[in-house]
C-alpha cells in the first residue's frame, strides 16, 4: 500500500470511526503530559521518514547507545542509598551488594552537601538525614571499608562539593591500593540544576563553573575512566516540568558545560566520553520511552552539529534512570510498588545504562530495608522473568512512539533555540526563565488533579479509609551526636600546621586560574574538613542567592 | 486580606510543594510572603514578625523537622507572638502528632489538596484572632 492509498483507507476508516462515536462517545480528549493532542490512532503516515530511527550503536542513537544492548550486558541496578553516619551507610552498601546490586550509588546529607560542617550551627537537625555525614577524609575511609574500589563503579550525588568528595574517593582509592587512573564512577557534578531545581548550590554560578571545568581537566588527565558529570533532567522533572521541558533544559545544561569545556581548552571528541545523564521515568508509559530515544537522537546531532565531534563514542548520550518520587503517593503505599514497576519498564524500553528503583513508602519517610529489597527485585523480575531485554529497543517501529519522540524532540530544540537567543543557560537561570517555566507546569499539575482531570489512584479517586501506618526507617539524634564528637577529636588530633598550610595554597590557587583540583586533593589529605575547604571557596567566590519566584 | 508567610527552614531545597500552596493561597485570596529556600529559624521568625502575617507556613522534607520546627515555636513565643503555624512535607505521622501537641495547627502530607489547605488557614487565622 503506498501513502495516498493509505491516506484514503484512513480517511474512511475516521469517517466510519466518527459514526460509531455518535452512539458510543469517547471518554473524554485526549492529551500528551505538555498538552498536545493524541490521535486516536497512529499509522505509517505519522512515521514517514524511518532513516531518523538508524541502528542501535550508531548514530544518531535513538535504538540505543550500543550495538547489542541488554543482550550484551543489562542495566546496571544501582539503589541510591546512604543516611546516618559512615559506618551504617557501610553496612546498607554491603547488604545491597550481597542482595545482587551491581553498583553503588552514595547519598549526602545536605550539610555535606552544601559545605558546612557538622558542627555548623546551619546543619542543626540536618545530619545525616537525607544521606550519609561526612566531613573528612577519616568519614570516608568508614564509608568505604572493606568494599573493594577497583571492583565496583561508584555514582556520588554530590554537587557544589563534588571537587572535595571526589578528591576523598581518590584517596581512599589509593590507600587501598587502587590507583587512581582505575577507579570507575561518576560524580553528579552538575551544578546549573541546582540553580533551576534542587537547591544545593553554594557560589554564584560562573565560579561555579571554572571549577568544574577544572574538575573535567583533571579528571582527563588523572582519572581517565571517571564520568566527570552527570547532567540531571531528573530533580527538574521532580520539580513540575513535563517530558520535554525535561530534556530540553537537561540538554540545554549540557551544551553549557560543554562551551565552557571548549573554552577552557578541552577536546570534546575526548571529554565528550565522559559526560553522562540523569533523567526521571514518570507514569505515562510511552511518552517516557519516546522521550529516552529523543534525548539521545538530540544530543547525539548536538555535539556532532553544534560542536563538530567526528567520534561517535563521545556523541554518545548514556543515562542512569531513578523513578518519580513525586509520583508515589503517601495514600495506600503498596500501590507505589505498581508505579515503580511502570516506570522502570519504561526507562528500560528506553534504553537506560543504569536503574535505581524507589521504594514504596518513599512519600512516608525514608525507605526500610524490606522496601528497598523489593524495589530491587523489581528490576531483578524485568531483567530476568520479563523477556523485554531479549532484543533491542523492541518498540521501535510503533507509529505511536516514533511519532511521539519525533514530537519531543522538536518541542525540545524550540526550547533550546529559545534558550540560545537568551544567551545560554547561565543567562535563562539569571533570569529566572526556566524556574518560572517550571512552577507554572507544576501548579498546572497540581490544579488538574484538584480538579481531576488528573486521577491519582488512591488519592482523588478510589480512595479508602485511613490504613495503620507501616514501619518506616527513623534516624536518630545519636548519629548526629557522635558525628559532632568525631569531627572535634579529629580537628585536635590531626597535624592543624599542615591544615593550615594547604588551606592557604587552596586559597592562592582559588584567586588565581590555576586548576584548583590539586589543591584540594591536598588538603583533603591532611584531613582538612568539607566545610573548611568550601569556606575558603566561599571567601573567594561569595555565595549565590536565589531569585525568588512564585 | 489574610497575611500569610510560608517558609523554607533547614538545608533543604525541594521548595515544589512550598511553591505550589503559596501560589493556591495567593489564588485564594491571600496576601503570600515566600522566603525562599534554607532560612535559619530565626530569620523566618524575625521575618513572620517584622512582616506581621496573620500565619506562618513551613514546609520541610529533609527530615530536619523535629530539630527545626519545635525552635521556630519557641523562638515565636519569646516574640510573644502567637500566630498560627502549619506544616507541610514529608513528616511521619508519630512526629506530626508531637509537632500538633507542640501547638502545630495541621500537619500536611503528600496528597493534601490545596483547597482544604486554604479553607483551614482561613479557620486558624480567624480562631487566633477570636
Amino acid at each position: 500500500m503506498n501513502d495516498d492509498e493509505l491516506n484514503e483507507k484512513y480517511k474512511e476508516w475516521n469517517r466510519k470511526t466518527k459514526e460509531i462515536i455518535k452512539k458510543y462517545p469517547e471518554r473524554g480528549e485526549f492529551k500528551t503530559t505538555w498538552g498536545e493532542k493524541t490521535k486516536r490512532l497512529y499509522t505509517p503516515l505519522d512515521v514517514k521518514d524511518y532513516s531518523r530511527i538508524g541502528f542501535p550503536g550508531e548514530y544518531p542513537f535513538t535504538r540505543g547507545v550500543q550495538p547489542t544492548m541488554y543482550r550484551g550486558k543489562l542495566w546496571t541496578m544501582r539503589q541510591y542509598a546512604g543516611f546516618g553516619n559512615a559506618l551504617e551507610s557501610n553496612k546498607r552498601y554491603k547488604y545491597l551488594l550481597e542482595q545482587g546490586q551491581s553498583g553503588l550509588s552514595v547519598a549526602f546529607d545536605l550539610p555535606t552537601q552544601i559545605g558546612y560542617d557538622s558542627d555548623d550551627p546551619h546543619s542543626l537537625g540536618e545530619i545525616g538525614k537525607v544521606g550519609v555525614a561526612i566531613d573528612s577524609l577519616s568519614d570516608m575511609e568508614i564509608l568505604f571499608d572493606g568494599i573493594p574500589l577497583d571492583k565496583v563503579s561508584t555514582s556520588m550525588t554530590i554537587n557544589s562539593t563534588a571537587s572535595i568528595l571526589l578528591a576523598m574517593y581518590m584517596v581512599v582509592g589509593e590507600k587501598q591500593g587502587v590507583s587512581r587512573e582505575k577507579l570507575r564512577g561518576t560524580i553528579q557534578n552538575d551544578i546549573l540544576k541546582e540553580y533551576i531545581a534542587r537547591g544545593t548550590y553554594i557560589y554564584p554560578p560562573r565560579p561555579s563553573m571554572r571549577i568544574i571545568t577544572n574538575i573535567f581537566e583533571f579528571c582527563s588527565k588523572e582519572m581517565p575512566l571517571w564520568n566527570t558529570i552527570s547532567i540531571s533532567g531528573y530533580h527538574i522533572r521532580e520539580a513540575g516540568a513535563d517530558a520535554v521541558q525535561e530534556v530540553a533544559f537537561t540538554l540545554a545544561d549540557g551544551i553549557e558545560y560543554v562551551k565552557a569545556a571548549v573554552e577552557a581548552g578541552l577536546n570534546p571528541n575526548t571529554f565528550g566520553k565522559r559526560l553522562s545523564f540523569f533523567f526521571a521515568s514518570h507514569n505515562d508509559f510511552f511518552e517516557e520511552i519516546a522521550k529516552f530515544r529523543a534525548a539521545r537522537r538530540m544530543w547525539a546531532k548536538i555535539m556532532k552539529e553544534q560542536f563538530g565531534v567526528t567520534v561517535p563514542s563521545a556523541m554518545r548520550l548514556k543515562f542512569h534512570t531513578q523513578t518519580s518520587g513525586s509520583t508515589l503517593t503517601a495514600q495506600q503505599p503498596d500501590n507505589n510498588i505498581t508505579r515503580v514497576t511502570l516506570q522502570a519498564l519504561a526507562a528500560v524500553l528506553g534504553g537506560t545504562q543504569s536503574l535505581h528503583t524507589n521504594s514504596r513508602d518513599e512519600a512516608l519517610a525514608l525507605p526500610t530495608e524490606e522496601s528497598v529489597r523489593i524495589a530491587l527485585r523489581t528490576q531483578q523480575i524485568i531483567a530476568y522473568e520479563s523477556g523485554v531485554s531479549k532484543t533491542v529497543d523492541p518498540l521501535a517501529g510503533s507509529y505511536y512512539v516514533e511519532s511521539l519522540t519525533d514530537s519531543i524532540e522538536k518541542r525540545a530544540f524550540d526550547y533550546i533555540d529559545k534558550i540560545e537567543k537568551m544567551g545560554g543557560m547561565v543567562k535563562a537561570i539569571e533570569a529566572g526563565y526556566v524556574q518560572q517555566e517550571i512552577s507554572n507546569r507544576a501548579y498546572d499539575y497540581q490544579k488538574a488533579i484538584e480538579s481531576k482531570k488528573q486521577i491519582v489512584v488512591g488519592v482523588n479517586k478510589f480512595t479508602s479509609e485511613e490504613e495503620a501506618p507501616k514501619s518506616t526507617l527513623k534516624i536518630g539524634d545519636t548519629a548526629e551526636k557522635e558525628q559532632i564528637k568525631k569531627l572535634r577529636i579529629l580537628k585536635k588530633t590531626r597535624d592543624n600546621e599542615k591544615v593550615t598550610n594547604a588551606l592557604k595554597r587552596l586559597e592562592e590557587s582559588a584567586k588565581s586560574d590555576e586548576n584548583i583540583m590539586y589543591p584540594i586533593v591536598d588538603a583533603v589529605k591532611v584531613y582538612a574538613t568539607v566545610g573548611e575547604i568550601s569556606n575558603v571557596m566561599r571567601k573567594v567566590f561569595g555565595e549565590y542567592k536565589e531569585s525568588i519566584m512564585l | 486580606m489574610i497575611k500569610v508567610m510560608i517558609a523554607k527552614p533547614g538545608l533543604d531545597g525541594h521548595d515544589r510543594g512550598a511553591k505550589v500552596v503559596a501560589r493556591a493561597l495567593r489564588d485564594a485570596g491571600m496576601e503570600v510572603i515566600y522566603t525562599g529556600i534554607r532560612q535559619t529559624p530565626e530569620q523566618i521568625v524575625q521575618s513572620a514578625v517584622d512582616e506581621d502575617v496573620d500565619i506562618l507556613g513551613i514546609s520541610i522534607l529533609s527530615g530536619a523537622h523535629m530539630k527545626l520546627i519545635p525552635r521556630i515555636l519557641d523562638l515565636l513565643k519569646s516574640k510573644g507572638s502567637n500566630m498560627p503555624v502549619f506544616v507541610g512535607g514529608i513528616i511521619p505521622k508519630e512526629d506530626a502528632e508531637k509537632l500538633k501537641a507542640l501547638g502545630v495547627a495541621e500537619v500536611y502530607g503528600p496528597g493534601a489538596p490545596t483547597s482544604e489547605i486554604a479553607e483551614q488557614v482561613k479557620r486558624f487565622v480567624e480562631h487566633s484572632s477570636t
